[in-house]
């Protein structure tokens, strides 16, 4: 199967590989997916006193396309707030990277994942 | 400097034999042997039936079996669905029971599928976890109204060989019909349909350096064995299979299986040396598991999981090599390979793995390349694996639960 350009591009140069420390307080984590489905995600943020997420952290486990999902992930939600992150939808991750109609789960993974994180986020504030 | 990218799916299809080729191309025009075949009142249908019947020489010679026992197909796929069906329908008041192994190919269970809505009963065996049939199991499944054992000589995905002198002993001595699909065998490892209690084998063209679009279904004469025609016209083949018959294609393949009845001995030692040069370079990288057994298996095959890493974007990664892998991300279903999770792989493994296939053009800077490039490519998607991390953090990732999509 034929990969859009920008597929190749983040699979090729993943932005924002790695992990944040496990006691890291201000982070949240989302790891969302199966290994039997062939895709795990997980993404971590990191978020300042205004609520912005001032850095974000992948690694997954897929497919090109669900990599690129998630690499492109970390460079949107960087400078948003939780609520904008929230908003990111994952037909404008397909739309971004042009995704065939087989690879959508990968976006829809990595919107799980972002929401994943956020709540995280929010549980670990709220104790 | 070595030419990319590197063929390694020599088990999906070969490249025609240049000298195959040539004998094809003798075929075609009006210079060459385009007639029919069938054609009786002149030279070019005499000419045609003779080139006809030295391919049909070279078929049966490679596999010792009589030129009159091979019945021309278009491949594999329609000698395995002539093969079975026609047993199943030509024998069904004798009993209507089927027995398999869930490794086949799709062209052999799927028929199965087939004759099930249409009444049949099959039993569809697990293979032990080194992709071999138990012969006691075998043994303990055929009943008084089994009519029929299909069971692939070598499998497409692990390469591993059936012991089907074992088998054909076993069902011969049971009065049950014995087909073998020999499309990934056939001018890799020796067979001898004087010997082998095997009733009806399967052959394909294009897996041997022959053309696409041909086969061949061996039919056992001697004792005899009957089935019921699928394609119905002008009674070519004995009435088994009608169609007006494609003479370059079958001259192409004639030649394909005299290459290698010539040249087998020599070029199966040359990829078994290619084959060990891969694998002994790649069994030391942690967590990397060789799927199928190794010692009964054909050369050209290696199928590895390297764990942790799913199959897909190891094949991207690979972007020089042409490999396949036993992920299906790509299918609505996402199910992996269904052929390793018959060996009791676990659907991580089955994931994370990539076959590579050997054959007569492969060379040693081919492997050395393959070598460094996978090498490279694993590390590279295990920075990228959290299942890596969490391995590398001593989490077992079957405690984990998981939420599947």
């Amino acid at each position: 199967m034929a990969y859009s350009d920008k597929v190749i591009d983040h699979y090729e140069n993943p932005r924002n590989v790695g992990s944040f420390g496990n006691d890291e307080k201000n982070v949240g984590t989302g790891m969302v997916g199966a290994p039997a489905c062939g895709d795990v995600m997980k993404l971590q943020i990191k978020v300042n006193d205004d609520g912005v997420i001032e850095d974000a952290r992948f690694k997954t486990y897929g497919c090109g396309s669900a990599i690129a999902s998630s690499s492109l992930l970390t460079e949107w939600v960087r400078g948003k707030t939780l609520d904008q992150a929230m908003a990111i939808k994952n037909t404008d991750i397909a739309e971004e990277l042009a995704l065939p109609p087989v690879k959508i789960h990968c976006s829809v993974l990595a919107e799980d994942a972002i929401r994943a994180a956020i709540s995280d986020y929010q549980n670990k504030a709220d104790k | 400097m070595v030419k990319l990218p590197i063929y390694l799916d020599y088990a999906a299809t070969t490249p025609v034999d240049p000298r195959v080729a040539e004998k094809m191309m003798a075929c075609l025009t009006t210079a060459g042997v385009f007639g029919n075949p069938a054609s009786r009142s002149h030279s070019f249908g005499w000419q045609a039936d003779e080139a006809v019947a030295l391919a049909r020489q070279q078929v049966a010679d490679l596999v010792n079996a009589d030129p009159k026992e091979i019945v021309w197909t278009s491949g594999a796929t329609e000698s395995d669905n002539l093969a079975i069906k026609g047993v199943a329908h030509f024998y069904q008041k004798k009993g209507r029971h089927i027995i398999t192994c869930k490794t086949e190919h799709k062209a052999v269970l799927d028929t199965c599928r087939q004759l099930e809505r249409e009444g049949f009963d099959v039993s569809y065996m697990d293979p032990e976890p080194n992709g071999l049939i138990d012969l006691d199991k075998l043994a303990a499944t055929m009943r008084d109204d089994t009519v029929l054992v299909s069971i692939m000589h070598v499998n497409n995905e692990v390469g591993v060989i059936q012991d089907i002198a074992a088998i054909g002993e076993l069902t011969r001595s049971r009065g049950i019909l014995f087909h073998v699909d020999a499309a990934q065998s056939a001018g890799k490892v020796p067979i001898d349909l004087e010997t082998l209690k095997v009733d009806l084998m399967s052959f394909s063209g294009h897996k041997i350096y022959g053309p696409k679009g041909i086969g061949a279904l061996y039919v056992q004469r001697k004792p005899r064995v009957r089935i019921e025609a699928q394609m119905h016209g002008g009674g070519h083949e004995r009435g088994m299979r009608s169609g007006t018959l494609a003479t370059h294609q079958i001259v192409g393949m004639g030649e394909a299986f005299r290459i290698a009845r010539e040249e087998m001995t020599e070029e199966n030692a040359r990829i078994l040396q290619l084959r060990n040069r891969l694998w002994n370079s790649l069994k030391d990288i942690e967590e990397v598991y060789l799927n199928g057994d190794l010692e009964h298996r054909v050369a050209g095959n290696l199928n590895v999981s390297f764990n942790y890493v799913e199959g897909e974007s190891l094949v991207m990664a690979l972007k020089n090599l042409a490999v396949s892998s036993g992920s299906a991300c790509t299918s609505a279903s996402l199910e992996p390979s269904y052929v390793l999770r018959a060996l009791g792989r676990n659907d991580e493994l089955a994931h994370s793995s990539i076959r590579f296939s050997i054959g007569r053009f492969s060379t040693a800077e081919e492997i050395d390349y393959t070598i460094e490039a996978v090498r490279n490519s694993i590390g590279k998607l295990r920075e990228l694996s959290p299942l890596w991390e969490m391995y590398k953090d001593g989490i077992d990732l079957d405690s984990v639960q998981w939420a599947a999509h």
